[in-house]
């Protein structure tokens, strides 16, 4: 039904001028329903105690409140979280970037023996759940003493194979005479990837930010293992803890949860606010075939 | 710089590689360029195969090896002292109730997670692509939203909308005479409640991938389809669809591994209960490693479940290609 007049609506000669409002009813509806669990977290927020435990749920504040952020901000080190967070997701992503790229560099544009190998060791990377290695990984990362570090948080993530295969995959479509003719410019390989190449993948480099840094900021089941120091915990390990402490006052305690969560949300949703052009771009050009 | 290679050594190369142009004069000095492009190629990929090795090979070795042995909670500081038990954790595995429930509640969570999340990304896609102009970036940051929030986020917000006494899907339920069940409270309840949260958190990945691949679709061809009369159904079925497959088929395939290794969704609702009821492979290998560190047990969970995922992506594959032609 609805694809079926999404589809229609593009003949705007024969039918579209009727069918038109209607799907914007269609995809006003589909945006309520994704949207309605965090229109409902961010107005909690700002909720106070008795709307919070009220026996009819209270959409609207009936008294706006900052009192959940403010208790927040005294019961729990929201800007160490934050900035562990930070730091993680950071260094994750400049990492992934560079490397990465330099892999989809050598795999599209070098023809080197092994370079066949090294692409399916990548194509079976892909494959490989995450949840496999984490056993080892903690006896590892425990026996090199990096249990909370950020050098433990960081590592394991360091380098992943998507990045790999979606920089090899764009930039594939970089024509081979531009770095023939730098070549023959005397450009050596790391200038013509770094003065060539880098700023032509841009739309690939955003992408592959994005996916990285909601990647790691998102990051649950790892940073839940690795640290054991509440003073290295990343944001979400932070509010699970606190969403799973017993002694967190039901009413109250579920508005500074919300205004937390809130807090979690919102920087990430304003970089894919701010990329998410160049992002759908880069996933279009890098074709995913 | 120490990556420079010389004009001539590059051409080579470039005559080499399959996208490469026919150079004449790449025939005079071919060992040299190989080598030295081979220098080049293997430095650029040194400082991912390394971390790729560290953090990701060696594990998966380890996982393995581990999976024949009984290492347990004093073996973490001393892991050559575990004893190898050959395939005693996995003659058990398949005797343990506990996981076969675990394995039937995985592959529920696929069965019926990724369709639903395929169909419904693909008519979002649709949707926000082809009928909506205006406002389209509001539209599609509301349908992604989902998929950039934490974990955490999501579950505080859904154990609200599931609560059985004043959550929104209870009152409104009420508003109309009916009673909601306690979604995650009941056997029955439980899984499809977890599904539902779980497509409601991937759909936007779907659709963001099939927006990109419809907007490689040349305009050209949906126009010819449309002169030709098809209906927007005919011309879902018939030309968007055949022409998404490669989106389509990635998107399948992702999805179908990020839901076989489902762990967040029953680890932060539910814990796995009632009774076991949402339970899954990934969630019973954490409990069973870090909770009660069975770790050898474990393992063997992780690589079961790891021959699942390589069988059913393989599978996939395979089937979804075929069908192109």
């Amino acid at each position: 039904m609805t694809a079926e007049t999404a589809a229609t609506a593009h003949r705007p000669r024969r039918s579209g001028r009727t069918r038109r409002p209607l799907l914007y009813i269609v995809a006003s509806l589909g945006l309520l329903v994704m949207s309605a669990p965090f229109l409902w977290m961010a107005l909690s927020a700002f909720k106070t105690k008795e709307d919070l435990t009220s026996t009819t749920p209270v959409w609207i504040p009936s008294r706006w409140t900052l009192e959940n952020f403010t208790a927040l901000l005294d019961q729990l080190d929201m800007p160490q979280y934050f900035l562990n967070s930070l730091i993680v997701a950071v260094l994750v992503t400049v990492s992934n970037l560079l490397f990465c790229s330099m892999l989809g560099y050598a795999l599209a544009k070098l023809d080197f023996s092994g370079r066949s190998k090294v692409f399916g060791l990548v194509l079976a990377a892909l494959m490989v759940p995450g949840n496999l290695m984490i056993l080892p990984l903690y006896v590892l990362m425990n026996g090199l003493g990096l249990i909370d570090t950020y050098a433990g948080l960081v590592l394991p993530f360091a380098a992943g194979a998507f990045g790999v295969f979606l920089m090899r995959q764009f930039m594939l479509s970089v024509p081979d005479e531009l770095l023939e003719a730098a070549r023959l410019d005397g450009a050596g390989e790391w200038y013509i990837f770094w003065r060539i190449v880098m700023p032509l993948v841009k739309p690939a480099l955003a992408t592959l930010t994005i996916f990285t840094f909601l990647g790691s900021w998102n990051n649950f089941i790892w940073p839940l293992i690795a640290t054991n120091d509440p003073g290295k915990y990343t944001l979400p390990v932070a509010l699970a803890t606190f969403a799973n402490d017993p002694n967190r006052t039901v009413g109250g305690g579920n508005g500074m949860l919300m205004a937390g969560s809130l807090l979690v949300v919102l920087p990430v949703l304003a970089v894919f606010a701010v990329l998410q052009r160049h992002f759908t771009q880069g996933i279009a050009t890098a074709g995913l075939k | 710089m120490s990556l420079t290679t010389g004009p001539a050594a590059s051409a080579a190369a470039v005559d080499k590689s399959p996208r490469g142009g026919g150079s004449s004069g790449s025939a005079r000095r071919p060992r040299r360029s190989l080598s030295r492009h081979n220098l080049t190629g293997w430095l650029f990929s040194t400082p991912f195969l390394v971390l790729f090795g560290v953090f990701m090979l060696f594990p998966i070795v380890a996982t393995l090896l581990m999976s024949f042995t009984d290492f347990g909670a004093r073996d973490v500081t001393r892991p050559l002292e575990a004893d190898f038990v050959g395939l005693d954790n996995y003659t058990r595995l398949f005797q343990d109730d506990k996981f076969l429930t675990s394995l039937f509640n995985t592959a529920y969570f696929v069965v019926v997670g990724v369709p639903a999340t395929i169909v419904l990304g693909l008519l979002a896609a649709v949707l926000l692509n082809n009928g909506i102009d205006r406002a389209r970036t509001v539209f599609r940051i509301g349908f992604y939203a989902p998929v950039v929030t934490t974990i955490v986020a999501v579950a505080v917000v859904w154990r609200f909308v599931l609560d059985p006494s004043d959550g929104l899907i209870a009152s409104l339920a009420s508003e109309v005479g009916l009673t909601a069940p306690d979604f995650l409270g009941s056997e029955t309840w439980a899984m499809p409640s977890l599904i539902a949260m779980a497509v409601w958190r991937n759909l936007g990945t779907v659709m963001v991938l099939c927006i990109a691949g419809l907007q490689a679709i040349p305009a050209e061809v949906r126009e010819a389809a449309r002169l030709d009369g098809a209906s927007g159904w005919q011309e879902l079925r018939r030309v968007t669809v055949p022409l998404l497959r490669p989106t389509l088929l990635y998107a399948t395939v992702i999805t179908t591994i990020g839901y076989l290794n489902v762990f967040e969704e029953p680890f932060v609702m539910t814990q796995g209960g009632p009774s076991d009821a949402t339970l899954t492979v990934s969630l019973d290998m954490y409990r069973e490693g870090f909770n009660f560190f069975h770790m050898g047990y474990a393992s063997a969970m992780a690589y079961v479940l790891f021959v699942v995922i390589m069988g059913i992506t393989v599978l996939q594959l395979r089937l979804l290609k075929d069908n192109t032609r």
